[in-house]
């Protein structure tokens, strides 16, 4: 497309910050004398949202939602860099195990959720090891094609000067490979979130998924949209923070980048 | 030598597509590739697996067979864990009687009616999801002032986890299929939009520039100009959307119980019948696996003049 004039550009600026800020004023205006069962109005949203977030729950449901969610996604990532480094190194293996992962990768993950809970119970282990499961996939794939993708004259290049093989995967292999591990990782976080959701909707006494159905259940609309609402945020920060990390981490790939380019 | 440069030397000799892939702007190859969970993916077109493709091409015949065997050892495996005690065979019962389970649904018919669901949900969510996205990604990618006006919302709504809309979309449409519809079609909008949207942005304005000087009209444009440029992303959208909208039509089953595969598992749990349950977990797992291959080798159909493609073939 081609370059829209500086005006323009400064009008397109304004619009970005208006038209949410709008969106949400109209949403306001209409529900304000809301009558309809399913749809309170906006203002009552917050509030609930205000009495519900603030931080009572937060000990009871917020809490253990993230617990659960950070343990199962960190043991995922590491457990599946390790194995992925292990995989990716050896041609023969990672073509072994290539369409397993593939399989188990391409279940949708909350179907795993029955399973779980016959081996591991209702409890927070299953939980977590529901999410460390689901999210060890896009790694692991993610790391064995990035580890078999090293570009070979560096590979040989690092061996023939002998650099010890720590020094060649931290220096050599992990950097090469880590703007897949990252692409895999963010799949996965997407995919915690969604099995963090849907483990507490399905069998939990505690947590936000937990919350939201049960409001839904209660029939305590405001609170539901409250529990929405967290959810979204939810999603959008953590989305927010992973990019964030990521960039740090790849620096110098992008500054290379554009130096090669 | 510092890290950086090393990394840029290894980039500036590795092929085009190498370099396109390591930005954070496109999919990396399996990220956007086989998968695509919910949200999971950036704007870019699908260029990792030429470089790819063509490092490891020479190689293929030796080990055809590898595969295979992988399969024949991970069956093994999970026949002889619980047959050796390793895990409760009341709960992970050996692979055979799960197979065994399978193939007898499979010859009583019992499996294609929630299959039939399952696939219907999918497909109306991903049809839906297609109808909504695919004009508007254009529309929004078009216009430059419709593109910031809504990018701060779409930006916003795009991480939201959509099984969060699961008790609404109970609220409003009960735990039938128009639940199932509604949270696949919302679910798979996202990705579609977002991949449309920005491939319509990273037309070549060269080429636009060129079309317009020789007076062709907009519609024709569209036509032959801005969706060609724009399909590589959007074939990319649609399949990271296939993923999506059987993972919400699954979940609507499993949490609502709208009838379909999952709510089959459910109930197979609650009754104790295990074998049938992880059955059907095979089941759901080889229809993801399917979908993915099939839309996989349409793409390589639709995009076969793509320079990506091209490359692969090679």
């Amino acid at each position: 497309m081609s370059e829209p004039s500086r005006p323009t550009r400064v009008l397109g600026v304004g619009l970005e910050i208006a038209v949410p800020v709008a969106v949400l004023a109209v949403w306001a205006l209409v529900s304000a004398n809301s009558t309809s069962f399913y749809f309170p109005p906006l203002l009552d949203i917050f509030g609930a949202f205000a009495d519900t977030w603030l931080f009572e729950r937060v000990g009871t449901d917020v809490l253990p939602s993230l617990g659960r969610l950070f343990s199962g996604y960190v043991i995922a990532v590491i457990a599946a860099v390790v194995i992925g480094v292990a995989l990716g190194s050896s041609r023969t293996l990672g073509r072994m195990v290539d369409p397993v992962v593939q399989f188990l990768r391409a279940i949708p993950a909350p179907v795993l959720i029955p399973a779980g809970i016959l081996i591991l119970g209702v409890g927070s282990e299953m939980k977590v090891a529901l999410i460390a499961f689901v999210c060890l996939f896009p790694v692991l794939l993610n790391t064995i094609d990035g580890v078999a993708g090293v570009d070979p004259a560096l590979r040989e290049t690092a061996r023939s000067f002998q650099i010890p093989w720590r020094e060649r995967l931290f220096r050599v292999v992990l950097p090469s490979a880590a703007p897949q591990i990252f692409a895999g990782a963010r799949v996965s976080l997407s995919l915690a979130v969604i099995m963090m959701v849907v483990s507490e909707m399905v069998a939990s006494t505690n947590g936000i998924g937990y919350f939201v159905l049960q409001s839904q259940r209660t029939y305590a609309i405001t609170e539901m949209w409250a529990g929405i609402f967290l959810l979204a945020i939810l999603g959008y920060v953590l989305n927010a923070l992973f990019l964030l990390v990521e960039r740090r981490a790849l620096r110098w790939h992008r500054g290379a980048r554009a130096g090669a380019g | 030598m510092t890290r950086s440069s090393r990394h840029a030397s290894s980039r500036g000799a590795s092929p085009p597509g190498d370099a396109a892939a390591g930005g954070q702007e496109a999919p990396l190859r399996p990220a956007s590739d086989d998968q695509g969970t919910e949200n999971a993916w950036a704007p870019g077109p699908p260029a990792a697996r030429s470089a790819e493709a063509s490092r490891t091409g020479g190689r293929r015949g030796r080990d055809r067979g590898l595969p295979l065997l992988g399969v024949a050892a991970a069956i093994l495996v999970f026949e002889v864990v619980p047959r050796i005690g390793l895990v409760d065979r009341r709960f992970l019962p050996p692979s055979s009687e799960m197979f065994g389970a399978l193939f007898e649904q499979l010859s009583d018919g019992s499996l294609w009616e929630p299959v039939g669901q399952t696939l219907q949900g999918w497909a109306l969510g991903l049809g839906t999801a297609l109808l909504i996205a695919l004009p508007l990604g254009i529309l929004i990618g078009s216009v430059f002032l419709l593109f910031m006006s809504t990018r701060t919302i779409v930006e916003f709504l795009r991480p939201v986890p959509s099984v969060a809309l699961i008790p609404l979309a109970v609220l409003v449409f009960g735990a039938g299929i128009e639940s199932k519809w509604f949270l696949a079609a919302f679910a798979a909008t996202w990705p579609i939009l977002l991949q449309t949207l920005y491939g319509v942005r990273d037309v070549d304005p060269v080429g636009m520039e060129t079309a317009r000087s020789f007076g062709i009209k907009t519609p024709e444009r569209l036509l032959r100009v801005v969706l060609p440029s724009a399909l590589p992303y959007i074939v990319t959208g649609v399949r990271i959307s296939s993923a999506v909208a059987l993972i919400l039509s699954v979940t609507a089953e499993l949490v609502l119980g709208a009838p379909g595969l999952g709510q089959q598992i459910n109930i197979a749990r609650q009754s104790g019948a295990v074998e049938a349950m992880y059955a059907l977990i095979i089941v759901t797992g080889l229809i993801g696996w399917v979908l993915n291959i099939a839309l996989s080798a349409a793409e390589r159909r639709l995009l076969h003049w793509h320079a990506s493609q091209r490359e692969r073939n090679r």
